[in-house]
């Protein structure tokens, strides 16, 4: 493999590794912050809009399926604890660890979409979908002094669905990130040097969960309870 | 770049992270009313900061991705927080625009 020792990893722009894996670090990082005010933008809807519409959005957020939700925020963070296991293979130059760790984050993250599937199913049957014909508010209690009450049921669906959708592309841009990974690992791109884009691509997984933390009780846990 | 958490860190971050996770669904199931979102998310900002500083190795990373990451919260802070200082300091507007931004449903 004298090839691999012509072509080096250190591009030629940068003094030495540590500098060039710090850079990388950073523009992840800046990317993620772009994310961060994504999703915020979407945080702050919600706060208004709960804020001015208490009543309809604990009343909406009772109908969800909260014990499934449960489940999968422990998916998500189980497929956490494997990235962070990925990595930390792809550090010791343990390459069984870091396919096998990168393999179980792709299968949790099928799990995890496969049970969201099946929510959106049940939220459909049940006539939550804010869309003009699948929409039933038949399983509301609606206010006579509040006219306007299943409208704003509605508006927390709409943001249910945006909200989760949104999480659920990031899974899937993420988890074929990952199956590259996984293609790239098995054939022993990644030394304990230099494997940055396992570090990166951990980073960005991460930041789904942190996303799914907040949603998990905004979105299933803040109703008026049982 | 490198970190230097060893397995043994990682696992009981995770087994926080799943004990924090059973203690959120108990407490939306007590009776606490209006406590329930700040209780949600007390127990949510707890475990966020757990990933990003153990998972995603904020703890011993340099000064300047500590400053991007907080600089995400801050600006978080700006978007959510003014916002809501807006919102909940004028409680009349609130009431026009309960009228003004929604419409009726029509089924």
């Amino acid at each position: 493999m004298s090839h691999a020792t012509i072509s080096s990893p250190l591009a030629h722009h940068f003094d030495d590794l540590e500098q060039q894996h710090g850079a990388a670090n950073l523009g992840m990082w800046t990317f993620l912050v772009t994310e961060v005010m994504i999703f915020g933008g979407l945080f702050a809807s919600y706060a208004v809009y709960r804020s001015l519409f208490p009543e309809a959005f604990e009343a909406a957020s009772d109908k969800l399926l909260w014990w499934l939700a449960t489940i999968n925020t422990v998916v998500l963070l189980s497929s956490s604890f494997t990235m962070v296991l990925a990595v930390h293979g792809a550090q010791v130059g343990n390459r069984k660890f870091l396919v096998n760790g990168l393999l179980a984050t792709i299968a949790l993250g099928i799990l995890f979409l496969g049970l969201k599937f099946y929510e959106y199913q049940v939220d459909y049957l049940e006539g939550l979908i804010p869309i003009p014909g699948w929409f039933s508010g038949e399983h509301f209690h609606v206010p006579p002094d509040d006219p306007l009450f299943l409208g704003h049921v509605r508006l927390f669906m709409v943001l249910y669905f945006v909200m989760t959708g949104l999480h659920a592309v990031h899974m899937i841009i993420g988890m074929g990130i990952l199956g590259w990974l996984v293609f790239k690992a098995r054939r022993g791109a990644y030394t304990p040097e230099h494997h940055p884009q396992v570090e990166l691509v951990g980073l960005y997984w991460h930041f789904v969960d942190v996303v799914w933390i907040f949603l998990f009780p905004l979105l299933y846990l803040s109703g008026g309870g049982l | 770049m490198h970190s230097h958490i060893s397995l043994r860190t990682y696992t009981i971050i995770f087994v926080s992270l799943l004990v924090l996770t059973g203690l959120t669904v108990l407490a939306s199931r007590l009776p606490l009313g209006a406590a329930h979102m700040p209780v949600g998310l007390i127990i949510a900002s707890t475990k966020a900061m757990l990933v990003i500083l153990f998972f995603m190795h904020v703890i011993h990373s340099d000064k300047v991705t500590w400053l991007y990451a907080l600089g995400g919260v801050y600006w978080l802070f700006i978007l959510i927080g003014l916002t809501m200082a807006d919102y909940l300091s004028r409680p009349v507007s609130i009431n026009k625009s309960h009228e003004t931004i929604t419409r009726p449903v029509t089924r």
